[in-house]
């Protein structure tokens, strides 16, 4: 029992992580339709821009996290309107190929500024053990899923009542009626592409928490394709499910069969899922194959 | 606050004209796609609080006209000029968001609702170039968001009851009929407070009660609140019945502008139109 519990604490953790990764990746495909293979890039910069500032600058965490997510919004705003926008217009797959080419210049970038060492980080979210249900888990895990959670009510509540996300909704459902409804599409683009830099980038100042920095970190970029396909690439309570899933299923996998099954059980779901049901469980029936 | 129409607690028509002024301004407007001219130097004027019908044979370019308007086609010469609040906007330089603000409303030809979200989601949609609360506020619904989000739930409820869609206000857009889809539409563009109402083929496949319905709708907004209407359609027993004025369109030309009386003894119209 005492494993399970172990287990659940660390699935719901990797979950919280990969649910806040997806999170962005749903949000631009809804608005855009574009696939953004840069995702796990947002999260490693998210990552190394908590080392900078609380390491190499040695600022209070919570001036960092801020910090952290200031410059994500920069980038996400900046990627939106220097990448994305001339492309306006082009085949989806000429976007696509931009944000894989995107991915791997970010991945530079880091490595220009940092080294590809890893590095190891002062957790600023203690990991005394803390002890539930006679299981023990470390309390810097707890508080990832708090604040995946939190972060995911902050989101479910903007979209439902916020000026911009009913935009955003709007604009994801139907373009050419936002634009005649008073909506910017390009400002709801460029609010697409922020929130999705900002969550990967807290997500990663999470996991620097709990694991240390280093160029690794991006795989999680990688990770987020079997969880939005199982949720829906275009659902957002998808991602959340999804993330939930896939984190639970590679605990539980690794716990009680081990053998190194918990690495590629996630994509071993992303087949199944996509010969059974392509569009996932929340997903729209209509999906467009690329 | 003046007394509103039919219960309606706030005001629905935007513009600040005195019915009769002039107040959208099409001169020698020129849009072309490639080498085919969609229109041709066509020229009119809508005054406010009249309904104008556009007609015109399939291809004469009358949604192009109206796209034009909206912003969503930019016309290669000619002006859109557009009078609201002693102001005259150039709308042919203005994005459609921009246009949108204006309180230059529309529907679409074929329907371009938000289909994944509720009828009440789609008026919300409508309505939300008027919300000024900011972000965190009306995260949690305090103060001002509270009073916003209440003034405009008041706003669309009445939109919804003079619609008479009170039945549906719940469900899913694109679980609904056509002919109460149309009507949707119709609503989300109240929605916007418009100035000025660009309707394209309201009524399009829709069947007679249908559409006696949509043009009880039609004059209902016009002749108590005052709003302008814009209107293509092909229905010409409709067309003759609600609109004040007929402008015709072919070939991307203007061939005839007239009352609905002027318009059906016009020879020219008789032939491109009825093929006479």
């Amino acid at each position: 029992m005492d494993t399970f519990i172990q287990l659940t604490l660390t699935g719901l953790t990797n979950g919280a992580i990969l649910a806040l990764a997806a999170l962005g990746f749903v949000l631009i495909y809804k608005a855009s339709d574009v696939i953004n293979f840069a995702q796990g890039e947002f999260l490693l910069i998210g990552a190394y821009l908590m080392y900078a500032t609380i390491v190499q600058i040695g600022l209070p965490w919570t001036l960092g996290v801020l910090v952290t997510m200031v410059v994500a919004v920069l980038l996400g705003i900046l990627i939106e309107r220097f990448v994305l926008r001339p492309l306006i217009g082009e085949p989806i797959i000429s976007v696509i190929m931009a944000t894989i080419g995107l991915s791997s210049l970010l991945q530079a970038v880091v490595r220009i500024i940092w080294g590809s060492q890893p590095k190891a980080f002062p957790a600023f979210i203690p990991s005394t053990p803390v002890t539930i249900f006679g299981a023990t888990v470390g309390a810097d895990r707890l508080w990832a899923i708090g604040i995946a959670a939190l972060l995911m009510l902050f989101f479910s509540l903007f979209f439902r009542f916020s000026k911009e996300g009913i935009a955003m909704r709007a604009v994801a459902d139907d373009q050419q009626a936002a634009m005649s409804m008073g909506i910017s599409v390009k400002k709801v683009f460029a609010w697409a592409w922020s929130i999705a830099a900002v969550t990967a980038a807290i997500a990663g100042a999470i996991v620097a928490n709990i694991v240390g920095v280093g160029p690794h970190l991006s795989h999680f970029g990688l990770r987020v394709f079997p969880v939005v396909i199982l949720g829906g690439l275009d659902s957002i309570p998808g991602a959340i499910v999804g993330g939930v899933i896939i984190g639970l299923l590679e605990a539980y996998v690794g716990g009680y069969i081990g053998g190194g099954l918990n690495q590629v059980i996630s994509f071993v779901v992303l087949v199944l899922i996509l010969m059974i049901r392509p569009y996932g469980l929340f997903g729209r029936e209509i999906i467009e194959r690329v | 606050m003046p007394l509103q129409p039919r219960g309606f607690r706030h005001a629905l028509n935007r513009s600040t004209l005195r019915p009769g002024e002039r107040q959208l301004e099409v001169q020698n407007l020129h849009l072309a796609f490639g080498k085919v001219a969609a229109l041709a130097g066509v020229s009119f004027t809508v005054y406010q609080s009249e309904i104008l019908a556009i007609i015109g044979p399939n291809g004469a370019g009358k949604t192009s006209l109206l796209n034009s308007i909206s912003g969503l086609y930019k016309p290669q010469r000619g002006s859109i000029r557009f009078y609201n609040d002693g102001e005259t906007y150039e709308l042919t330089r203005l994005k459609p968001h921009q246009i949108a603000k204006l309180g230059v409303a529309r529907s679409f030809q074929n329907i371009e609702l938000f289909r994944h979200m509720t009828v009440l989601g789609n008026l919300m949609a409508g309505a939300h170039v008027h919300m000024k609360t900011g972000l965190l506020p009306s995260l949690f619904y305090w103060g001002p968001a509270e009073r916003e989000q209440i003034h405009f739930r008041e706003f669309v409820e009445d939109i919804i009851d003079l619609l008479e869609i009170e039945a549906i206000r719940y469900k899913q857009v694109g679980t609904l009929s056509y002919g109460l889809q149309k009507r949707v539409e119709l609503g989300r563009a109240l929605a916007m407070k418009p100035a000025i109402l660009l309707l394209d083929e309201p009524m399009a496949g829709m069947n007679t009660e249908e559409k006696e319905d949509m043009a009880r709708f039609i004059l209902d907004v016009n002749e108590e609140h005052g709003v302008t209407i814009v209107l293509i359609e092909h229905d010409m027993g409709v067309v003759m019945d609600i609109s004040d004025r007929i402008v015709v369109l072919s070939f991307g030309r203007k061939i005839a502008e007239g009352t609905p009386e002027e318009i059906r003894d016009n020879p020219e119209v008789r032939r491109a139109y009825l093929g006479e």
